[in-house]
């Protein structure tokens, strides 16, 4: 059930309306069973595996506070009996037990994770190794992606994460446990909440707050528009231009680099303000996804800005442990003497490779997502071993840091960059993607652009200019929404103007919006993670 | 705590970590920093400082570092 579909419109009003009818004691619970009925919507085995997933991350997570709980009391009976070694060393003992209850519940989820999603990608490879070597082909598995395995599984095992460092309480009742794994609007695309933040609205009793349910309301009809006039517009042409590679080159894969990145941003983001829209009306703070990204003046900053909460779960999860972990540490050690600056950077470059290899798995399990992942690492360190040529260039020509103009290069820089880096996932095949790239070097044809060549590419001069119009109203918001979000300025501000601009984006969502057969839009790019 | 604010000094010389309090925040320490700075304080203080202890409140400031590593020491 796609966000911007009849179905989802007609299931969302018709639990809205429940669940400011009844007590509110029993919201939550209703938000339960909704959830689980979206989910059952995309299959009923589904429910199999994110049950799997809940039940036993809350059980691990139960079992991993009653020791620690046990294991405190203990220590603080005999505190006075042990030396601060054996202090220590027993706690170091009994946080090696919760660590094994931890590792066996990441063990299972992640390898369910792993076979779901990744089972056919090592047999696919391993299937061309053979046949290269003149054996037998192998044939792949019949697997079915569970809907948002990838989003729920890092949700669920971030809370685990979370209680095993004692950052978090264990949830006792499993029904809100199960909740916080199931909660609808963010269930296929994000935000990877944390259970700290989104727990502290999620199960409360929520009134009827008519500012918050229309600031909400708000939220999701951007989101739509974004979604149905700019995202699924561009989505024509851009269809056209990848499905015959060999005719489109040149200005043409500049174009696909340039349109994939305001058809990502409008579809990713548009997809995010409906979740934090429609749980905002429920009275459900969601934790932001994106501050501006294509505002960013370097790679890393990017990807501070960009899908935070995958940003942040990585970084807290996998990069600062695997970072503080001994072997790095003793590489550190061995390195930080020699090679000169890049030596004292080794252990943690080491890490970043091997996240942005994992964060280009989490996309999807083929290589163009891995090379993706890996050439965005390279970047980043890349960026960082320079800075000293950047700080004696700054040196030498003090006036352009910080001036308008130097800040523009930069954006324009990071944009270019990242969407070259982006449209792998556009051709999903490695060698294609920089043979496309390498045209633009070799056969430009820049006069394609006024020619009127992109008027055969599905969509004609008006839909080009309703998408030109769509992003240069996301981009204005962008750009006047630095401190404070227009829509949420303007309703305070200007109430009667805010609510003429929602019936008027309401009016060009219904006119403009592409629908596809039976009404029902395209699906959200993010989904298929 | 000297020896803390010398291995802070070789990192940023260019910072006054006696008062400096948004060290994160305020972006001054990046994540090769942090992890550089793990890796000084387990050489010179014979403390491990695990996953769960890199947060902006223990790396906000010097004092705030040495108060995490005190505490590191004792547990």
């Amino acid at each position: 059930m796609s966000f911007a579909s009849t179905q989802f419109l007609a299931f969302f009003a018709a639990l809205f309306l429940l669940y400011y009818a009844i007590p509110r004691r029993h919201q939550w619970k209703l938000l339960l069973a909704g959830s689980l009925f979206f989910y059952w919507f995309a299959g009923w085995w589904c429910l199999i595996y994110i049950g799997v997933t809940t039940v036993t991350t809350y059980l691990a997570g139960r079992k991993i506070a009653a020791l620690a709980a046990s294991q405190e009391e203990w220590l603080k009976a005999h505190r006075d009996e042990l030396s601060k070694e054996e202090r220590k060393a027993r706690k170091a003992k009994d946080k090696s037990v919760r660590f094994r209850w931890m590792l066996g519940c990441l063990l299972v989820n992640f390898g369910i994770l792993a076979v779901v999603k990744y089972a056919n990608f090592v047999l696919g490879n391993v299937s061309a190794l053979t046949v290269f070597f003149g054996g037998q082909p192998i044939p792949s598995l019949s697997l079915v992606l569970p809907m948002g395995i990838s989003f729920y599984t890092f949700q669920a095992m971030g809370y685990l994460i979370d209680v095993y460092w004692g950052k978090c309480r264990a949830e006792r009742n499993l029904g809100r446990f199960a909740l916080f794994v199931t909660f609808f609007p963010q269930l296929i695309q994000g935000p990877i909440s944390r259970f700290g933040e989104l727990s502290r609205t999620l199960c409360g009793e929520h009134p009827w707050d008519s500012r918050q349910i229309a600031m909400g309301a708000e939220r999701v009809l951007w989101g739509l528009a974004k979604k149905l006039i700019v995202a699924d517009r561009l989505a024509i042409p851009l269809r056209a231009l990848v499905s015959d590679p060999e005719r489109y080159t040149g200005v043409y894969v500049l174009a696909v680099v340039f349109l994939y990145a305001v058809q990502l941003y409008a579809d990713f983001t548009g997809g995010i303000d409906i979740t934090i829209g429609a749980a905002q009306m429920l009275g459900v703070k969601v934790t932001e996804n994106f501050q501006r990204p294509f505002f960013s003046k370097s790679a890393a900053e990017y990807w501070r800005r960009w899908h935070i909460t995958m940003g942040t779960w990585f970084r807290d999860y996998l990069f600062y442990p695997m970072s503080v972990s001994r072997p790095i540490l003793k590489l550190h050690q061995k390195c930080r003497n020699r090679f000169g600056r890049f030596g004292k950077h080794v252990g943690v470059h080491t890490c970043s490779i091997i996240l942005w290899f994992v964060t280009g798995l989490w996309h999807g399990a083929s290589w163009n997502f891995i090379v993706w992942g890996l050439l965005n690492g390279m970047v980043i360190i890349v960026s960082q071993e320079l800075e000293p040529l950047y700080a004696r260039f700054h040196a030498r020509f003090p006036s352009l840091k910080g001036s308008r103009g130097w800040d523009l290069v930069q954006v324009a820089r990071t944009f270019w960059l990242m969407g070259i880096i982006r449209v792998l996932d556009v051709y999903r095949d490695v060698p294609l993607t920089f043979r496309q790239l390498g045209t633009v070097f070799t056969a430009l044809r820049p006069q394609t652009l006024w020619d009127g060549s992109f008027l055969e590419l599905g969509i004609g001069a008006g839909d080009w200019l309703v998408a030109a119009a769509g992003a240069g109203a996301m981009l204005v918001c962008s750009l006047l929404g630095r401190r404070e979000p227009v829509r949420v300025r303007l309703t305070r501000d200007h109430p009667q103007l805010a609510w003429g601009g929602c019936v008027l984006l309401a009016l060009l969502t219904l006119v403009f919006g592409v629908y596809g057969i039976g009404f029902d839009a395209t699906q959200f790019i993010y989904n298929q993670f | 705590m000297e020896e803390l604010l010398d291995i802070l000094r070789e990192l940023h010389p260019d910072v006054d970590f006696e008062n400096c309090g948004n060290l994160i925040d305020g972006k001054i320490l990046d994540s090769i920093d942090i992890v550089t700075l793990v890796a000084e304080i387990g050489d010179a203080f014979d403390v491990e400082v695990p996953a769960e202890e890199l947060t902006p409140e223990n790396f906000n400031s010097a004092q705030a570092l040495w108060a995490m590593i005190q505490r590191l020491d004792e547990a």
